[in-house]
Formats: C-alpha cells, structure tokens, sequence
C-alpha cells in the first residue's frame, strides 16, 4: 500500500488527471443516467469537486492530501489561466467589442453591488465602523479584493478571516447557482456572459459557472471578470473605503 | 508541430500577466489588472496573423485546442482544491454576506442582460 501511496504522491499531476478523468466519466454518467442531460456533466463535476474539498476539510480542499497534492497544481492559478486563454482560440474579435461597453458598466456596477451587499449584512451583524464594514464589503467581491483592502485600511485580522469566508462562500454559491439561474436571467450569448463575468467578479466562481452551464460562454465571461479583482483592489481601499467613511 | 501551439499559448498568457501586473503597479495595486483578458486578445490577434499569412497548421492549432478542451476538467481540480469547510466555518455573517451578494448580482445581471439585447436587437 505504501509502495502505491509514494508512486501516487511523487507523480502527483499524473494522479490529479486520473481523479479528474474518472470524476468526468462518472458526472457526465449520471448526467445522462440520472437528469436525462437536464444537469450538465460538467455541473455535477463541480459539485463533486466542492464535496471532495469538503469531505478533505484543508486550506486547498484534496490538495491537502499529500497523495493527491497534484490537483492543486492541475487546478491552481498557471494550468487554469493557460486552459482560460486557449477557449479564446476561435472567438472573433468583433464579439468582445460588442459586449466592450456593457462589460465595462457592468464592472463597476458588480463591484459597488458586491461592496454595498457586505456592507449592509456586516451593518446588520452589528458592526459600525468604516474600517470593518469596507473589508467585509470587499469580501463580499472576491476573497482577493477582501483581504488586500482589509490590510490597505488597517482591519483586524479577525475581520480580514470573515471577508476571506465571506469571498469564498461567494465563488462556492456562483459555481453551484449559475447553472440553474443561467435560464432565468438570459445567459444563452456572448454579451449577457461579459456582463455576468463582470457582475460577479469572482474568477473561479465565474470560470466554474459558466463552465457548467455553457463552456461557449467561458472567454468571454472570463475576459471580463479579469478586470473584476484588480479593479476591487484599486477601488475598494480608496474610493470605497472613503463612502464608507461619509456613513460612518 | 502542437509544441508550436502550446509555446503561442504561453507567451501571450505571460506577456498578458505581465502587462497586468504592470498596469496594477502603475494604479498603485499589487494585483493582476486583466493580465487574462490581455493575454487572450494577444491569442486572437497572434492566430489571426498566422492564419493569414497560412502558417497556423493544423497541428499548432492542436496545441492550442487542447488545452481549451482540458478547461472543464482542470475547473474541476479546481472546485476540488477549493477551501470549502473555510467558507463554511466563516459563520453565519460570512455566509450572509456573500450569499446576499451573490443573490443582489444575479438580479443585475438579469437587468443588465435584457437591456445589453435590447439595444443590440435593431442592428
């Protein structure tokens, strides 16, 4: 047993891409099977892979299971941005500057609904202070956004952990309700998508969503939600906090 | 040769994050600005020259596709690596605050997207 545990945790990207494969095999399965293709495969892969996070309980979900520390680096920040920048293959360039003006609106508005909505539940939660109410609102924008404006403006650490919390129970709801809510708000073309990557902001949440609801739509939600974090970043300890420094 | 594809791919995602980092350093932010969004306009405008000029074969090209169609799956690893019981111990005010979010932006994306049809549905 042993002898299998070191070959699976030294040739850990090997491991990753035979968890996932089976993973995909079993989801687009019971897809099939199960919801008569009414849930798509790849939705059900995202919830299994949320539950296998889950079930391992660490920082980086399976990733922390020495044994399979490779999905960590199948699904971290370098493989996923290079497999993001490949669905652009084949997109003209006429789609993205159609959507340009919307998706840029849509930025700015995302951002100040996410602020406002943390705010207004830290507000609610009983805390009165510009400092505290800002970086949960910045969590409430993407787990990034939360705690670079939380150490610009000089929150406590417990607040910076809840905005952290906070981001990623936000990314975690955009995975498992995108594909379920795509219908009702008219995500089906490549302009509702920019707006939907700019509205929500959150990258994985976005990539994750979109995925499971249309991977078509995947570049150009993704081109917008780029912009999302860095925005927060700029805004969220400056023009923000200040806002929330008139209230408060 | 894919090897050709897949070199195409990586230097326009780190000239993107290049540039991106660059753009967060002149606003003042240490973060990535849309070092994504640049890199793929980069992969756009790369293939459209090659494709013109008849250098993309299908082999490149094969380089490229593949690691579009690898998207789903690595999302997946990603989901999997996920801290999920972290967002879940943040507490009630946590998941408050994030779920309200979530719920407010859906609402305006479904506003955004009906107007974004409409202004687009006479041309």
């Amino acid at each position: 047993m042993s002898t299998l545990e070191s070959v699976f945790a030294k040739n850990g990207l090997l491991t990753a891409f035979a968890l996932i494969g089976v993973t995909m095999l079993v989801s687009y399965w019971a897809s099939e099977k199960l919801t008569r293709g009414r849930l798509h495969g790849s939705a059900i892969a995202i919830m299994i892979g949320l539950l296998m996070a889950l079930l391992a309980g660490g920082k980086s979900g399976v990733a922390d299971v020495p044994m399979l520390s490779g999905v960590g680096l199948m699904g971290g920040a370098m493989l996923r941005d290079l497999a993001i920048v490949a669905t652009a293959f084949g997109v003209r360039m006429e789609e993205f500057l159609k959507g340009g003006v919307i998706g840029v609106v849509s930025l700015f508005v995302g951002l100040f609904v996410s602020f406002f909505a943390g705010g207004a539940v830290a507000f609610a939660f009983g805390y009165r202070d510009a400092v505290s109410i800002t970086t949960i609102g910045a969590g409430a924008a993407t787990y990034i956004v939360g705690p670079v404006t939380g150490g610009a403006i000089g929150a406590s650490s417990e607040v910076i952990a809840l905005s952290i919390a906070a981001g990623l129970v936000k990314a975690i709801a955009v995975m498992i309700a995108t594909p379920f809510l795509a219908k009702a708000i008219g995500l089906n073309n490549p302009s509702a998508a920019m707006i939907f990557g700019g509205v929500m902001g959150t990258n994985s949440g976005v990539m994750a969503g979109l995925a499971a609801t249309d991977p078509k739509l995947v570049p150009y939600g993704a081109m917008t939600a780029t912009f999302y974090t860095g925005l927060g970043c700029l805004l969220g300890p400056s023009v923000i906090f200040m806002i929330a420094r008139t209230f408060f | 040769m894919p090897i050709y594809g897949t070199a195409l791919l990586s230097l326009c995602l780190l000239t993107g994050l290049t540039v991106g980092r660059m753009i967060g350093a002149a606003l003042g932010v240490n973060a990535d600005i849309g070092g994504v969004g640049i890199a793929m306009i980069l992969l756009i405008l790369g293939c459209d020259a090659l494709q013109r000029r008849g250098l993309m074969k299908a082999p490149t090209e094969s380089g490229i596709v593949f690691w579009g169609q690898m998207y789903v799956p690595i999302v997946v690893a990603m989901a999997a690596s996920q801290n999920v019981l972290g967002a879940l111990s943040g507490g009630l005010m946590a998941i408050m605050a994030g779920l309200f979010a979530v719920g407010l932006s859906f609402v305006l994306v479904g506003v955004l997207a009906k107007k974004g049809g409409k202004e687009e549905s006479p041309s």
